[in-house]
């Protein structure tokens, strides 16, 4: 699965406000971090408001904060907030379908399958829990 | 809930109608016979429970299976299941881990399972336990019932 930069940068932040859901950290912090664009990444960060999945505080200190729960939340909750496409077939217009095209479709859609099941089924918690310690 | 106060044993016969009901309340099957030939003795085979105050809490079954698919020496779970009652309460942790420890003192250094893709409570268990991806894919097709047997 090909993931777009906001995708990526969106869990990138996510993971890191979860990793300690009592922390705030502002945009910058975030983008500085994992070595990301702060503009792209503020918008990013908008948008994970929006699907309240964190949350922002405002004030001296402010940044923003996970608001989500870090058990149930999964890399997919995440990934289809910014692949709206993400569960559907690849719209490549063909005029006519052939037997070929559609035997490739059967193949894509089998990864596309294993890959929604894969993102589904890892919780935050998990990611998290299984992340190598930093030195 | 969480850590529920349970004790491990393995399974016995008058365990498997409470067995089958858990199963039954998650894959929507009866198969009581297929628990009950689960729970005869069987080389290499390690069927437990988990029970709190008296009732079963959940269970797990798995066994060693060797060069199976090419396979060196691995545990496999065939399955886990913990009452809805007792869920996020450890059970299922417990009796991973116990099987885990039957299948090291077996000689096995990997543990296996399987898992629909139509099933996100028990792949997300297994993913929180530790399990990702392994060496194998599983492949199959359906059998025409109009060929020739």
């Amino acid at each position: 699965m090909r993931l777009q930069k906001s995708t990526l940068f969106a869990l990138y932040a996510v993971l890191e406000l979860a990793a300690d859901p009592s922390r705030q950290m502002s945009t910058a912090d975030i983008a500085a971090r994992y070595g990301i664009s702060v503009h792209h990444l503020a918008k990013v960060m908008r948008q994970l408001v929006r699907a309240g999945l964190i949350q922002s505080v405002r004030g001296v200190g402010g940044g923003y904060r996970f608001s989500g729960n870090v058990k149930r939340v999964t890399l997919w909750d995440i990934i289809e907030q910014f692949e709206p496409e993400a569960d559907q077939p690849d719209d490549v217009s063909l005029d006519t379908a052939t037997p070929i095209s559609l035997a490739l479709d059967s193949v894509r859609g089998e990864i596309d399958d294993i890959t929604r099941a894969t993102m589904q089924s890892i919780t935050l918690k998990s990611l998290l829990k299984f992340a190598p310690a930093e030195d | 809930m969480t850590d529920t106060a349970i004790t491990l044993r393995e399974a016995e016969a008058g365990d498997i109608a409470a067995v089958a009901r858990l199963d039954e309340l998650h894959t929507g099957l009866a198969k009581p016979e297929y628990w009950r030939q689960m729970q005869q003795p069987h080389e290499g085979r390690c069927f437990l429970v988990a029970e709190s105050d008296g009732a079963v809490a959940g269970f797990i079954v798995g066994e060693v299976r060797t060069w199976e698919f090419g396979s060196p020496p691995c545990g496999w779970v065939f399955a886990v299941n913990v009452s809805p009652d007792c869920r996020e309460g450890g059970v299922g942790s417990a009796l991973l881990e116990a099987i885990c420890q039957r299948f090291r003192r077996s000689g096995v250094s990997t543990v296996r399972t399987m898992i629909s893709r139509d099933d996100p409570l028990n792949l997300a268990f297994f993913r929180s336990q530790g399990l990702t991806a392994g060496p194998y894919l599983e492949l199959e097709k359906a059998l025409d019932p109009a060929e020739p047997a």
